[in-house]
């Protein structure tokens, strides 16, 4: 009922503390602004990942920077390396011990496609094991291309349908 | 770099070793010793030459086709008179070749003779605990061998659980045909300027003939 | 009605105990991902209580299979895969590689590519250090330690961007020279950030060097004595740790280094704390050769001139002129043509000694090559060192060692 009294039509005790706005937006602005990485540090790669987080890439600008070595407490992994076959299984085992919703950013060639490692050791990318979102290309990338794949990441995750897969 | 310092010792083991014979070597000074005799060889270059640091350990695979075929052989570095000096010992077996382990004159070949075991199959003898170190245990292959394929043979994956989660396995890496050398023997070709595989008749798309 | 309970005889428990210590060991399984093994190293550890009992690394997470792929390419080729080898030094390793390929084939540098190999070896050697010392402030509780270093080997790789076109995987050496020649006022700008960079590396060593909870973590833990480094084969900053005054780059010069005054600096106890302040010293006395090798910087040639079979001609030349052109095709595709015979050269790398054994049976691809990665020699150790020691202590140690999985898996 829409009130003729014009008094009541603005109540700024009510109108700063509230914002109306889809749930599904709301979840994922929260999910991409803290999206803390597990940085699945293997090889090369991991000496970037740790370039990109320290001062003069600064990856906290994007909310990323809370680096959990704890797989639980983790929303993306960061596959910065060559996964060989005698790892692959552990960082599958650390992929299924992340909690929903999860994600996988496979930082350079070696951990999309192999690389330059074509041999009897190496996995031919990490995407055999574990599904992968975003792939960078490099080797290593430089840490404003994984800065990129970050916010690729973050455009990603603001485009999925939270609130169905919530209660799907 | 001459080392007119470390010919010294090479004929002092000459004298000492009468099965020794000198080594064909580019650089550092080289001796070939029996397989029998390498312990005592090690023994005597550590105590009485002062090699007091073993550096490395590996086995050479002269192919399948050659016999000998597996060559142990070991770098002595002298942290006193800053020389090397490589000592070569022939396996007398090209099945399952064998060496006798230096354990108990250098804790460093503990890992060394571990390597080479799992990568070459060399079984030193006496080691305490010869065991894989690079590939898993169960790892049915050893890879620097000659005959066996840079790109790998399809075995499991070491975890059954992720295995059988992922259906993945340990597959032959992608190789296009390669290895990536194409030694060009013959005609030469010159709009081909490039670096291309041995064999271009397969590659992801299509697999490889029979 | 009184039901009948017996309440577990906890006391006569912990009294047998206390005469037979017997308790039972805890298996414990560190890594392979796990932010203080520095990559994907494994310890299996057995446990009485916080004490390790027994300590048996895991290795092989990061073998790509070097070795292999070596047996499989050119020498050129394989310029590349050196890099990744130490990924923390890769300018040191790629001259370790050339080195060892140029006494293959009997190649003398010029003074020029010389020196700009020692200049990089001992850029390399301040940014692996660097790295090292960061990731061991972190280890042992101190952050800010990585962002200071962190900061430093930024402006390193600016420098290095700029040389080599790549922030670290740089392949810059070629065997019989280097790929480019220096930038015109790259060296000048090297100065400049050594003179910045001393203050700032003593603003850094200052955050640990007294540092109470840092001295408290490292100082008479992790001893190694002379005997067991030798004989362990260790070598680098944890041989010289031990006391040992073992340096190649003074016991057996390559690229003349005999022509430059540098310290080695060794430790006396050879606890981890030794090992730090070795790695520190270092950095200083690798500000110093860097100085004195461009102060006299020669002129001449980035690249043999007798290595016209094994370093590619000019791209201009190659355009222009048939035998060039039929000479680039040859090393291209067949590879430098070697000698048949055996080598091992051994750098001092950052790590250590970087050694590389090559089987040559002719022509343009290794018969075998085998790296001395020295981290793979440098953790051999680990069983014995942390027998007796504290779970928080094997941290500290491994941080100490400072390794690379990368060479030592290869």
């Amino acid at each position: 009922m829409v009130s003729p009294n014009t008094d009541v039509a603005f109540d700024n005790k009510i109108e700063g503390d509230i914002v109306i706005s889809r749930l599904d937006a709301v979840i994922n602005w929260v999910r991409t602004n803290s999206m803390w990485p597990m940085p699945m540090g293997l090889a090369c790669c991991a000496i970037e990942l740790m370039g990109t987080a320290s001062a003069r890439f600064d990856i906290a600008r994007f909310g990323a920077e809370v680096m959990r070595f704890s797989p639980r407490q983790a929303d993306c992994m960061i596959v910065a390396g060559t996964v060989t076959y005698k790892m692959a299984p552990h960082v599958r085992r650390i992929y299924d011990q992340m909690s929903e919703p999860k994600w996988v950013i496979a930082m350079g060639a070696c951990a999309s496609s192999g690389g330059m490692y074509r041999s009897y050791a190496t996995l031919q990318g990490v995407d055999r094991i574990v599904p992968v979102d975003v792939y960078v290309s490099g080797c290593p990338p430089r840490p404003e291309a994984l800065l990129d794949a970050l916010i690729k990441l973050q455009d990603k995750v603001k485009k999925t349908p939270s609130l169905r897969n919530l209660t799907a | 770099m001459s080392d007119t310092v470390a010919a010294e010792p090479v004929a002092d083991l000459l004298a000492k070793f009468s099965e020794a014979t000198p080594r064909e070597s580019l650089d550092h000074p080289a001796v070939n010793v029996p397989m029998k005799d390498a312990v005592a060889v090690l023994q005597w270059l550590r105590d009485e030459q002062s090699y007091d640091f073993l550096v490395d350990v590996t086995g050479i695979d002269w192919s399948e086709t050659t016999s000998p075929r597996f060559t142990a052989v070991w770098h002595l570095f002298s942290t006193t008179k800053h020389t090397y000096i490589r000592i070569a010992a022939d396996c007398t077996d090209d099945a399952n070749p064998s060496a006798p382990t230096a354990t108990g004159l250098f804790p460093a070949a503990d890992w060394h003779e571990r390597e080479t075991f799992d990568l070459m199959g060399i079984t030193f003898e006496g080691h305490p605990d010869l065991r894989r170190i690079l590939m898993w245990d169960g790892y049915p292959h050893h890879p620097l061998r000659k005959e066996f394929p840079l790109a790998g043979i399809e075995t499991e994956l070491p975890d059954i659980e992720v295995a059988d989660e992922t259906q993945a396995k340990v597959i032959s890496a992608p190789m296009m045909g390669g290895p990536f050398v194409a030694s060009n023997k013959g005609e030469m070709n010159l709009t081909d300027a490039e670096p291309r595989a041995k064999d271009e008749s397969w590659n992801e798309a299509k697999p490889k003939p029979e | 009605m009184a039901t009948e309970f017996t309440v577990p005889d906890a006391g006569a428990k912990t009294a047998a105990a206390s005469q037979e210590f017997e308790t039972e060991k805890m298996s414990l399984a560190m890594g392979p991902s796990h932010p203080s093994t520095h990559g994907v190293l494994r310890l299996q550890l057995e446990l009485d209580g916080e004490t390790v009992t027994n300590c048996d690394p895991v290795l092989g997470y990061l073998h790509r299979g070097d070795e292999k792929i070596a047996e499989n390419m050119t020498y050129n080729q394989f310029v590349p895969y050196t890099d990744r080898l130490d990924y923390l030094a890769p300018l040191a390793n790629n001259a370790a590689y050339a080195a060892a390929v140029e006494q293959l084939a009997d190649i003398k540098i010029p003074e020029r590519v010389q020196a700009i190999r020692v200049i990089t070896s001992e850029m390399a050697r301040v940014s692996s250090h660097l790295m090292g010392l960061g990731a061991y402030g972190i280890d042992v509780g101190a952050w800010s330690v990585f962002l200071y270093t962190f900061t430093e080997r930024e402006k390193l790789y600016t420098l290095f961007e700029e040389l080599t076109g790549a922030r670290f995987t740089t392949s810059y050496s070629r065997i019989g020279g280097v790929s480019r020649d220096v930038p015109e006022g790259w060296n000048e700008r090297v100065l400049e950030f050594c003179d910045q960079f001393l203050p700032i590396l003593d603003e850094i060593l200052k955050l640990l060097t007294r540092n109470k909870i840092f001295m408290d973590r490292t100082v008479d833990v992790g001893i190694i004595s002379a005997e067991d480094a030798i004989g362990y084969g260790l070598s680098g900053p944890n041989l010289r740790g031990s006391g040992v005054k073992s340096d190649l780059r003074k016991d057996r010069p390559y690229w003349g280094y005999e022509q430059y005054e540098f310290d080695v600096p060794v430790g006396s106890k050879g606890d981890c704390y030794d090992r730090y302040l070795c790695r520190g010293e270092e950095m200083k006395q690798s500000v110093r050769i860097i100085r004195q090798a461009i102060a006299k910087f020669p002129a001449g040639d980035y690249y043999a001139k007798d290595a016209v079979r094994i370093f590619a001609p000019k791209k201009d030349k190659v355009m222009t002129s048939m035998e060039e052109l039929i000479n680039n095709f040859m090393i291209v595709t067949e590879g430098p043509q070697m000698p048949a015979g055996e080598v091992y050269f051994e750098a001092e790398n950052p790590k250590g000694t970087l050694g590389f054994f090559i089987v040559s049976k002719g022509g343009g691809v290794p018969w075998r090559l085998k790296i001395r990665g020295p981290s793979f020699c440098n953790l051999s150790i680990l069983p014995k060192v942390c027998q007796d020691e504290l779970v928080s202590d094997v941290v500290s140690i491994l941080g100490s060692l400072d390794f690379v999985m990368g060479e030592c898996d290869r």
